[in-house]
């Protein structure tokens, strides 16, 4: 395979000077409209403002309650099964008072390994976990912080949406085994 | 020992101290121009969120920043680099930049002694000669360094500043026809008065300009000849190893070698402190109207610069949650500024009811400098040329910046042909037309026929 030809420059562009000019005419256009113009900018001062993702968003999931409080999750393991980073982590139990369906003990989504594409929400027959938070700050100081667990993915949504650092911290019950609050450090191993 | 004896003394420490003082205050002023520059190019805000207790001064405050990360950063040392060679290399670098100029011109003279740091016969010889030892130190740190990347980063650093000091010593040779000196003093005297006594309104003056401030891009590394640099694919070209301060003496000697370049340009080819249409002994002459015009400006220029930053920042404080400390700035700055203002009115009806009458001061009276009867015109002078060649090289800088975000890289390739084939030829020439020019006007065009 050969690569095309190079266009033959034409006489003006090859002395360069008046591409240049033309050039430089261009990047000082773009400079007096912006001192004259702040509103284009289209850069968004982050700290101060957050972007307002759209409903399609794919943030972190979160997981959804029946009418009477009790989780909708079936442990049905449609969605570790067809996790492609396999970061979701299922532990099925028994409920004595309904012993119709299977409930998760556990259920752990790493979120060092997801890769968000989304294919949980789509398997699950129970409309059980849904990723339309639109929360895409997910970060920690540990890896144990990382491990969103059930407790966590339940109350996402209720009013402020704490990182699962501070909320662990405020219900050491639900931390994932191995979570330190105290010592956040950002080179400890799980 | 008398006030006379010290004198020459102190006033050759007062023209270095200027010297390194004029670069070393634009230098934080360039690295802003080139964030907010390269920012507003891109559409961007820039640099805006470090603060000083809530100032922020348009991202200024980045720029101080910089120097205390710089200073604070750790000082490594890589263990296979030649260390007194790496070592050298910056210092070389930096106080060639600085060095280089020490013979322009920044004012004709004040009170008898010439405004320039020494008075050299070679003129911009001394320049030309000052750029080629500033390329040991691009050359040494990319061998002392001792890896691949550094080294190649050192080799086009040297092969491309020795074949553009060609074109850029031959464009000044034209100049040197034209004047018939190589003193830089002598060549901006020669541009005081109309604005077409600037050389680059002849003809080969033209294209001699454009070749020397072509050359002025590849002899200070800047885009679009900065392969030396090439981040793509040299790592950080010849300073890949240095932190903390040694790099920042890599940094500053490109801005200062900016600064450099610029006022060689504006002595050479834009007159150098000389206001246009305004001979020095106008402004001699004139200086109570040209103090009165200049207390005039101020207040509008404080004007227009508060009306600037408040368009320049609303977005920024929409966007900021209330009780930030960076709301309280635009009341500091208008109170600044509003004080400023008031200040400069009080100083202003002052000095125009008496002071400005009373310009030519003699000094004589306090019993010393019996022979300066004349200090006050001198002054201003002296401070319009100063601000006249600053804000000439200011311009100049920023043309640097303006390229530097407009025009992509050459090629190597292509570089070493611009250099070689199409510049050299041109320079060439144009010394040769220079030449027959001043052979056959010797005096210029317009005297020749009868115009002046």
């Amino acid at each position: 395979m050969s690569l095309p030809a190079a266009r033959k420059m034409s006489s003006t562009e090859s002395v360069y000077l008046v591409e240049v000019v033309k050039g430089l005419v261009m990047t000082m256009t773009h400079i007096v409209k912006n001192l004259f113009d702040q509103d284009r900018f289209r850069t968004v001062e982050y700290p101060d403002v957050r972007k307002t993702m759209t409903d399609r968003y794919r943030g972190a999931h979160r997981l959804l309650l029946r009418p009477d409080g009790k989780i909708k999750c079936v442990a049905c393991m449609c969605c570790p099964t067809i996790c492609p980073a396999k970061c979701i982590t299922i532990i099925a139990g028994e409920d004595p008072n309904d012993p119709a369906e299977k409930f998760p003990v556990e259920f752990d989504i790493d979120m060092l390994r997801c890769i968000f594409c989304g294919f949980c929400v789509e398997a699950c027959p129970k409309d059980a976990i849904r990723m339309d938070t639109r929360i895409y700050e997910i970060n920690a100081y540990t890896r144990q912080a990382m491990i969103h667990n059930k407790s966590y993915m339940v109350n996402l949504m209720d009013g402020i949406k704490p990182p699962a650092e501070e909320f662990y911290r405020l219900n050491p019950d639900s931390a994932p085994a191995g979570f330190t609050p105290d010592e956040p450090s950002a080179t400890g191993s799980p | 020992m008398t006030f006379e004896d010290t004198l020459p003394y102190l006033v050759a420490v007062g023209r270095c101290v200027f010297a390194v003082v004029f670069v070393m205050q634009i230098l934080p002023l360039l690295i802003w121009a080139e964030r907010k520059g390269a920012a507003y190019i891109q559409d961007r805000p820039g640099p805006n969120r470090a603060h000083v207790f809530g100032i922020r001064a348009a991202g200024l405050v980045h720029t101080l920043n910089d120097v205390v990360k710089l200073i604070m950063k750790e000082d490594i040392v890589p263990s296979h680099v030649e260390k007194r060679y790496w070592a050298a290399a910056p210092v070389i670098a930096m106080s060639v930049a600085l060095c280089t100029w020490v013979v322009v011109p920044f004012g004709d003279n004040f009170m008898g002694y010439q405004l320039k740091v020494s008075d050299i016969d070679g003129g911009v010889l001394f320049v030309l000669a000052a750029t080629s030892i500033g390329v040991y130190g691009v050359m040494l740190a990319g061998w002392a360094s001792n890896n691949k990347f550094s080294l190649l980063g050192g080799l086009r650093a040297s092969a491309q500043m020795v074949s553009y000091e060609l074109s850029m010593g031959l464009s000044a040779v034209v100049v040197f026809l034209m004047a018939g000196s190589v003193s830089l003093s002598t060549i901006a005297e020669m541009q005081a008065g109309p604005i077409w006594n600037w050389v680059v309104f002849t003809p080969m003056g033209l294209l001699a300009f454009v070749l020397f401030w072509t050359a002025a891009f590849a002899e200070t590394n800047r885009t679009p000849f900065d392969l030396p640099e090439g981040e793509a694919e040299l790592v950080g070209g010849y300073h890949t190893e240095y932190s903390s301060l040694r790099f920042a003496l890599f940094f500053m000697a490109e801005y200062a070698n900016m600064i450099v370049a610029s006022s060689v340009t504006a002595t050479l080819f834009f007159g150098g402190y000389n206001v246009p249409f305004v001979t020095p002994a106008m402004l001699r002459e004139h200086a109570d109207w040209v103090l009165m015009a200049a207390a005039g400006a101020a207040p509008l220029f404080l004007v227009f610069a508060v009306l600037a930053w408040k368009r320049q920042s609303r977005p920024f404080y929409q966007a900021l949650p209330a009780g930030d400390a960076r709301l309280k700035e635009p009341k500091v700055f208008v109170g600044v500024w509003v004080g400023a203002a008031l200040a400069h009115l009080a100083i202003g009806a002052a000095g125009a009811m008496g002071v400005a009458s009373k310009l030519s001061l003699n000094f004589a009276t306090f019993g010393f400098l019996e022979n300066t009867a004349i200090f006050g015109p001198d002054l201003v002078t002296a401070v319009v040329q100063v601000t006249v060649l600053a804000a000439k090289v200011l311009f100049g800088c920023w043309f640097f910046i303006w390229v530097r975000w407009t025009v992509p890289r050459f090629r190597y390739d292509q570089l070493m042909d611009l250099g070689w084939k199409r510049m050299l030829p041109l320079a060439l020439a144009n010394v040769l037309a220079a030449g027959i020019w001043v052979a056959f006007f010797p005096n210029g065009l317009l005297a020749t026929l009868g115009l002046k």
